[in-house]
């Protein structure tokens, strides 16, 4: 059997750490509310301002957690797995980036843009940040499925796995942003911990504070 | 035990694994430069399906709407029908899962929809497209994990198999190129204007291409895999939290992948590693360090990359299948393209064709987003 250890939900209308509202949104646009959110963090990480929308929005998931578990971002963790589940893939910069090469009289290809054209950058800066050198994967659904999140990070706990897994759904996508992030592990570090099952999974989509 | 039970590369160089690996036995490759492809301002080297073939192989192979299909669903669909045939299953099973590797798959429709519905642009809406057309009735998973998506893939099917959620996988890598790709390779300045040079001193980066492969794994018993069977042993992926586009100078990823993947497999049973080889100044430095660090400097190692071009979602599950061609073959391919050993540290690169001296092979993959894999196959005696 395997632990919700932490967890962070993230939608237009608030920030929600293990079941409590830690931010209400007061931002009607999602880069100003990432921005809000990152200042309510009082961190100093300079990449954020680089990182594509989904990136932030996942970065913040995991900050809220990674700080709820009292873990320092520089301490590496050798035994922790990253997994993003989303249907967006990473359509919002793709859009963007197409808008760079549209047209032959105004065309500028970035680096900087395309990097964040691969699904699985949101899942590379969190690694960065938290030093997580297990094993980091993106998988594409049309929606999240508890089913599928909860098997996928199963798999990826256990012998010659890894002992923690950061896990969840992160999508952005028509200006929404999507976020529910999960701590998952073997151990149970508080009496609160749920169950790792589809159903509680379940239940924190459904919980609003 | 996961076994392979059939498989098929559809690809500018050949039709079918069997046909591709003749080809590269020859030293043939289909890359070539490319002038004013996409309304690109530049030109590119690299491998590209001539579209009509696609679209006539496609009605010959396929009983459907020759309309309905974009290219990048169709070549899949192509991989997959072969494969699936000779693998003679029922691929409408909910025994049977389908996975699908891809970094960008109809992103070209974001440029111009082509009377395609939005919903298209998005992976999972091809993925569930070609598992319907099958028939099959289980959600498709799709891998979009960057270079090392086509491996990805293997692995989750692996995990899927392994936990008795599905009988069979079918894994399909596929990518088709378009100015938005290849735009984002030169802004990088990644693209070799020639072929590519893997594990060279006078490397200057990769060249790009098209292609689709389909392998059906089988879990089975050991006694009920037939001898001479290529095994999916074990496999990992580790990231590297270096960087976002670059991997870490000393291979710590990748090392990390290729020691959880062995779990203390005999290193001498190894014929040849098949390593990601992209002939990038950073990756294939990257790749000898982690090669070296693992105590394999003395193993065979070959790239593909000269022959097909890098085939992006496509590469992981291509390059599994030529290597596992090779290995029942009892053969290590050259590495097309190198010609001066130029690496960080002292690795062996197959540059003729050689006897293979082992019964497995790793395949190695290193990608954007700080991911790394390898994986490790074997015959069944």
């Amino acid at each position: 059997m395997n632990y919700i250890n932490a967890y962070c939900r993230i939608d237009h209308q608030q920030v929600v750490v293990n079941g409590s509202c830690v931010l209400p949104c007061n931002d009607s646009d999602p880069k100003s509310w990432a921005g809000s959110i990152y200042k309510h963090l009082g961190i100093q990480y300079p990449k954020f301002f680089k990182m594509d929308t989904l990136c932030k929005f996942g970065f913040l998931a995991s900050e809220l957690i990674m700080r709820q578990l009292n873990l320092s971002p520089d301490k590496p963790k050798k035994d922790w797995a990253m997994l993003c589940l989303n249907a967006c893939s990473s359509i919002d910069t793709d859009r963007h980036y197409q808008t760079t090469i549209q047209n032959a009289d105004n065309y500028y290809p970035s680096p900087s843009v395309f990097v964040y054209t691969l699904a699985n950058i949101v899942t590379g800066e969190i690694a960065i940040r938290h030093k997580l050198m297990g094993e980091s994967s993106t998988y594409i659904f049309e929606a999240l499925n508890p089913d599928n999140l909860y098997t996928l990070a199963n798999n990826a706990i256990g012998e010659n796995r890894a002992n923690n897994v950061l896990c969840g759904w992160i999508n952005f996508d028509n200006g929404f942003a999507d976020v529910l992030m999960f701590a998952v592990s073997a151990q149970k570090r508080n009496d609160t911990d749920m169950e790792w099952t589809s159903k509680n999974i379940n239940h924190c989509v459904a919980k609003q504070t | 035990m996961i076994y392979n039970l059939a498989d098929c590369i559809v690809s500018p160089l050949a039709f079918g694994s069997d046909e591709c690996f003749e080809a590269l036995c020859q030293g043939r490759s289909v890359a070539r430069l490319h002038n004013g492809a996409f309304g690109l301002p530049e030109p590119f080297f690299g491998s590209l399906f001539h579209r009509e073939w696609i679209n006539e192989t496609f009605a010959i192979s396929c009983p459907d709407d020759n309309t309905r299909y974009t290219h990048f669903e169709k070549i899949a669909i192509i991989a997959a029908t072969h494969a699936i045939a000779k693998a003679d299953i029922d691929p409408s099973s909910d025994r049977v899962l389908f996975v699908l590797s891809t970094t960008k798959g109809n992103v070209h429709l974001l440029e111009n929809s082509d009377g395609f519905e939005p919903q298209r642009a998005y992976l999972w809406r091809s993925a569930q497209l070609i598992a319907r057309h099958f028939g099959n009735p289980n959600t498709p998973v799709v891998a979009s994990n960057a270079c090392i998506s086509g491996v990805s893939a293997q692995l989750v099917a692996m995990d899927w198999l392994n936990n008795g959620l599905a009988d069979y996988a079918v894994i399909i890598g596929a990518e088709m190129l378009s100015k938005f790709i290849i735009s984002g390779f030169q802004s990088f300045k990644a693209l070799s204007q020639e072929r590519c040079k893997p594990f060279d001193k006078n490397r200057t980066g990769l060249n790009l291409g098209e292609a689709a492969a389909c392998i059906v794994y089988q879990r089975a018993d050991a006694d009920q895999v037939p001898h001479g069977a290529i095994i999916f042993r074990n496999g990992a992926n580790h990231n590297d939290a270096n960087h976002i586009s670059g991997p870490s100078r000393s291979g710590e990823g990748l090392h990390n992948a290729i020691e959880s993947a062995l779990a203390g497999y005999d290193r001498g049973r190894i014929a040849f590693i098949n390593a990601h080889g992209t002939a990038t100044p950073y990756n294939d430095d990257m790749e000898s360090w982690a090669i070296h660090r693992s105590m394999l400097e003395h193993t065979l190692v070959n790239s593909l990359k000269g022959y097909f071009g890098h085939t992006l979602g496509a590469a992981g599950v291509l390059e599994t299948i030529i290597s596992s061609k090779a290995l029942l073959h009892s053969t290590v391919l050259p590495t097309l393209g190198h010609e001066e050993y130029g690496v960080a540290q002292p690795i062996t690169v197959c540059t003729e064709k050689l006897p293979a001296n082992g019964d497995s092979f790793m395949k190695l993959i290193s990608g954007f987003g700080g991911s790394n894999a390898a994986i490790l196959f074997s015959i069944k005696h």
